[in-house]
Parts: C-alpha cells; structure tokens; sequence
C-alpha cells in the first residue's frame, strides 16, 4: 500500500533560530504587533509505498531521525495525509 | 615515500584545489576521492573540503553524509585514520556523527568571508603538533552555517576532555560559536574538524601562512601512521 506522509522539522527549544528571529524582525515593518515566539522549520512531504501502514510509518520515522532532522538540533513530527491535508497533492 | 592524502570531492565541492594546494605545500601528494567512489585507494589521511556539498541541500553536510565515500571514510577513521574536515568537511563530519555538536546558521544571519584569528587549544595532537606555540593564527572564514552548537553539558565535556581544539581569539567569533569553539576533536584524537580555512593560509603571498602548521601536522602525522601502521590516538587529556 501507498502512505502519503508530511514529515514537520523545526528547531527545538532553546536552539537559536536566526530565521525565526528576522521573520520577527521584519514584523514591525508590516504594521503588525503581538506575534512573538517565531520558529522557522521546514516541512517534507512523500509518499512510502510498503505492505502495511505500520511498516510504512516505521520507514518514515527511520528518514525522519536519519536524515530529514538533527536530533541534536530539530524536532520533528510525523503526520499521515489524505487528499485534503497535502499542501502539495498526490496523497496516496 | 611521499605521503598520499586523500581530498573528498562532492558535487558542490569547492575549495578541493586549494586543499590541494595546500597538501602540496607541506609535502603531501593529494589523491582525489570522489564522492561516488568506495575505495579510499589506500590514502595515508584523508581530507574533507570546503564547498557546498550536495547545494547543502536539507542542511549543510547532512546529503554527503550518506555517500558511498563517506562510508569508507567512516571505517577508516573507525580504525584509526587520521580524517581533517575543513568548514563545509566539518559539516559533513558532525552530521555523519564522526564529530560532536552541529553547525548552525551563523547568529548575523550574514554569510562572512574574512580573516579571524584562532588560537589553539593544544599543541599535542596529530592537528596541532607542528605548531611551535599558543599563540593566534590568521587565516579565513567563509560559511554561512558556522556557529557551533552543543548543548551545556557536552560543551562541558568537550572541555574536560580536552575535544575543543581551536578557539576564535581576540573577540574574532564571526558566527556565535558558543564557548567561541572554532575546531573540535573527537574522543579518539584522530578526527578533526575546524571552520576557517588553513589550507587557504599556507604562504605569504595568499595574506598568512599560519595555517601551515596545521597542514604540517595533519600530513606528518600521516607519514607517521602510515610507517608504524599503529592508529595515531591521543586519547583524552
């Protein structure tokens, strides 16, 4: 079976974000206030084609740790994705 | 016998020929390893350069890591060879979990090129002996992600340990690196890593020559290993 899943990396808690930091700088710049605590991650979508959802979700998560984010540095979270919640299409 | 030290090459390599260059100087013949290669050809040491492997695509190094080169470099430090990763080869050897911590995105945001200068930590290394004091080293940086992060405690340990190896001196830091840890050394002694760029400052007419001595050092430390056959191992301080 095919599994279309969105693997969701971000900098874990207490890890200098640069990025967050000049998306919060340039805030003032659009007239906006009270947005704080900007995270900056990224989000990668694929499809694991394996026999089960439970073989397919263990390969996902060995991507997730190995490649897809530093432990040492991101988090991440695994989701499972139907039509409506890929940003990009081609759920499974 | 000429030392034989092999340079890695990724597609997004680009300070290989410099490494070269630099390996030249100090005596060494440097090999190409490319990066779709198994073999390491029998090289005595092996260098990683600076670049911008695979575009640093995910994050600076990570893509590299998985190579079929870097799994054989991998076993040969495993066994005791002498591996020297220079700002983007530091990369690659932090995501491959040959060196502690991780390199972040510089705290300026900025990408900077310019000359620091790093003192280093210890003169008892392979990296380092050929270093005739402690005292502050001119050379270049040029990275984006050179900030070095470890959490407190391994920060902690690296020092009780003796692993950091090189600091930025005289308020040089060009990136945020915590502790203004510039280079560090894993627990073994026979793996290296460092930002700036002393393959780059290895004569006087390219601005500084005091990256030789530690171009000099990996390199004879090679010889050494290569005659004895015995891993060149410092241990712990």
């Amino acid at each position: 079976m095919d599994v279309r899943f969105a693997v969701n990396v971000a900098p874990k808690e207490g890890i200098l974000d640069p990025q967050g930091r000049a998306v919060e700088g340039s805030l003032g710049h659009l007239g906006i206030e009270g947005v704080s605590a900007v995270r900056v991650g990224r989000r990668i979508e694929l499809t694991v084609s394996a026999d089960d959802g439970g073989a397919a979700r263990a390969i996902v998560d060995r991507l997730a740790s190995e490649l897809l984010s530093n432990p040492l540095i991101e988090s991440y979270q695994v989701e499972e994705l139907d039509a409506a919640s890929s940003l990009v299409g081609g759920a499974a | 016998m000429t030392t034989r030290v092999g340079v890695v090459i990724f597609p997004g390599s680009n300070r290989d020929i410099d490494a070269f260059n630099g390996l030249r100087v100090a005596g060494a013949e440097p090999v190409e390893l490319w990066h779709e290669q198994v073999s390491l050809d029998g090289v005595d040491a092996v260098l990683i350069p600076g670049g911008f492997a695979y575009g640093d695509y995910l994050r600076a190094g990570v893509i590299a890591r998985f190579s079929p080169v870097m799994r054989s470099v991998a076993a040969f430090a495993d066994d005791g060879g002498l591996v020297l990763g220079i700002c983007n080869g530091f990369q690659v050897l932090t995501e491959a979990h040959l060196l502690p911590g991780a390199l972040l995105r510089n705290r300026g945001l900025r990408f900077v090129g310019r000359q620091v200068a790093i003192t280093p930590e210890r003169l008892d290394t392979p990296f380092t002996r050929r270093i005739d004091e402690r005292r502050p080293l001119r050379m270049p940086v040029a990275h984006g992600e050179g900030c070095y992060f470890a959490d407190e405690a391994s920060l902690d340990a690296l020092e009780r340990d003796g692993q950091v190896l090189f600091r930025y001196a005289g308020g040089s830091n060009p990136n945020g690196s915590l502790r203004d840890i510039a280079g560090v050394l894993n627990a073994r002694g026979n793996v290296a890593g460092l930002m700036p760029h002393p393959e780059t400052a290895v004569e006087a007419v390219l601005g500084s020559d005091d990256g030789l001595g530690i171009i000099r050092s990996f390199v004879e430390s090679a010889a050494e290993r290569a005659t004895s056959g015995e891993p060149v191992v410092v241990g712990a301080r």
